[in-house]
């Protein structure tokens, strides 16, 4: 039972990593690229880490915190980055795809000086 | 089943890490490249996890953890650095 789910939740793991990382070459500007790794990538990290607490877990008996301390992290951390870098991109003039419909920094930014 | 799927998996994150480092090589901008290093370092945390099964031991998972603290400080300091030109402010200045 516990080999079945940890070799499912692996393989949902690197198809979700596989998928991220198609997503990074495929999409067409930079902040659907950071949509891209900030969401499928994640969740494929999470879900081998959550393989290897199953794994362990029913190997050796021990419930490895680490891993779980990863995954809290991991969540934390990766918006907060992905974030960060997709304002940092805006702000630095890089353009949007032309099929995009609005944006609503800009029209923030127009009356704040842009280095606050 | 365990060894089995933990070779194709690793062979899935070792394409989708070579991938990634194309977009490092062609990304038009700097955000672009660093998106694509995140994406990179994603796939190295999974590749030492999937390991670590693979060869049941827990040794491996401390630099897993290190790794995704490096990726994080990383990211906060090129975005930082990209937006506003420094990367720790000081209020004195």
């Amino acid at each position: 039972m516990s080999e079945i789910l940890t070799s499912l939740l692996i393989l949902t793991g690197a198809f979700f990593l596989l998928v991220g990382t198609l997503g990074l070459l495929r999409f067409p500007d930079v902040y659907n690229r950071l949509h891209s790794v900030g969401k499928a990538s994640t969740l494929g990290v999470v879900s081998t880490l959550l393989a290897s607490v199953v794994y362990f877990w029913a190997q050796q008996s021990t419930l490895s915190v680490k891993q779980l301390a990863i995954v809290v992290f991991l969540y934390m951390s990766s918006p907060v980055g992905t974030h960060m870098m997709a304002r940092a991109a805006h702000l630095i003039g890089i353009p949007l795809a032309k099929e995009t419909q609005r944006d609503d920094l800009k029209k923030r930014r127009g009356s704040v000086p842009a280095n606050e | 089943m365990i060894q089995w799927a933990a070779d194709v998996s690793m062979l899935v994150i070792g394409v989708s890490l070579l991938l990634s480092l194309w977009r490092v090589l062609i990304g038009p901008s700097v955000p672009d490249r660093m998106a694509a290093l995140d994406a990179a370092t994603a796939n190295v945390i999974a590749g030492i996890v999937v390991f670590a099964i693979r060869d049941d031991t827990l040794d491996y998972i401390d630099s897993a953890l290190v790794i995704a603290l490096l990726s994080f400080v990383g990211t906060v300091a090129v975005a930082k650095f990209l937006a506003k030109g420094v990367i720790i402010e000081r209020d004195s200045d």
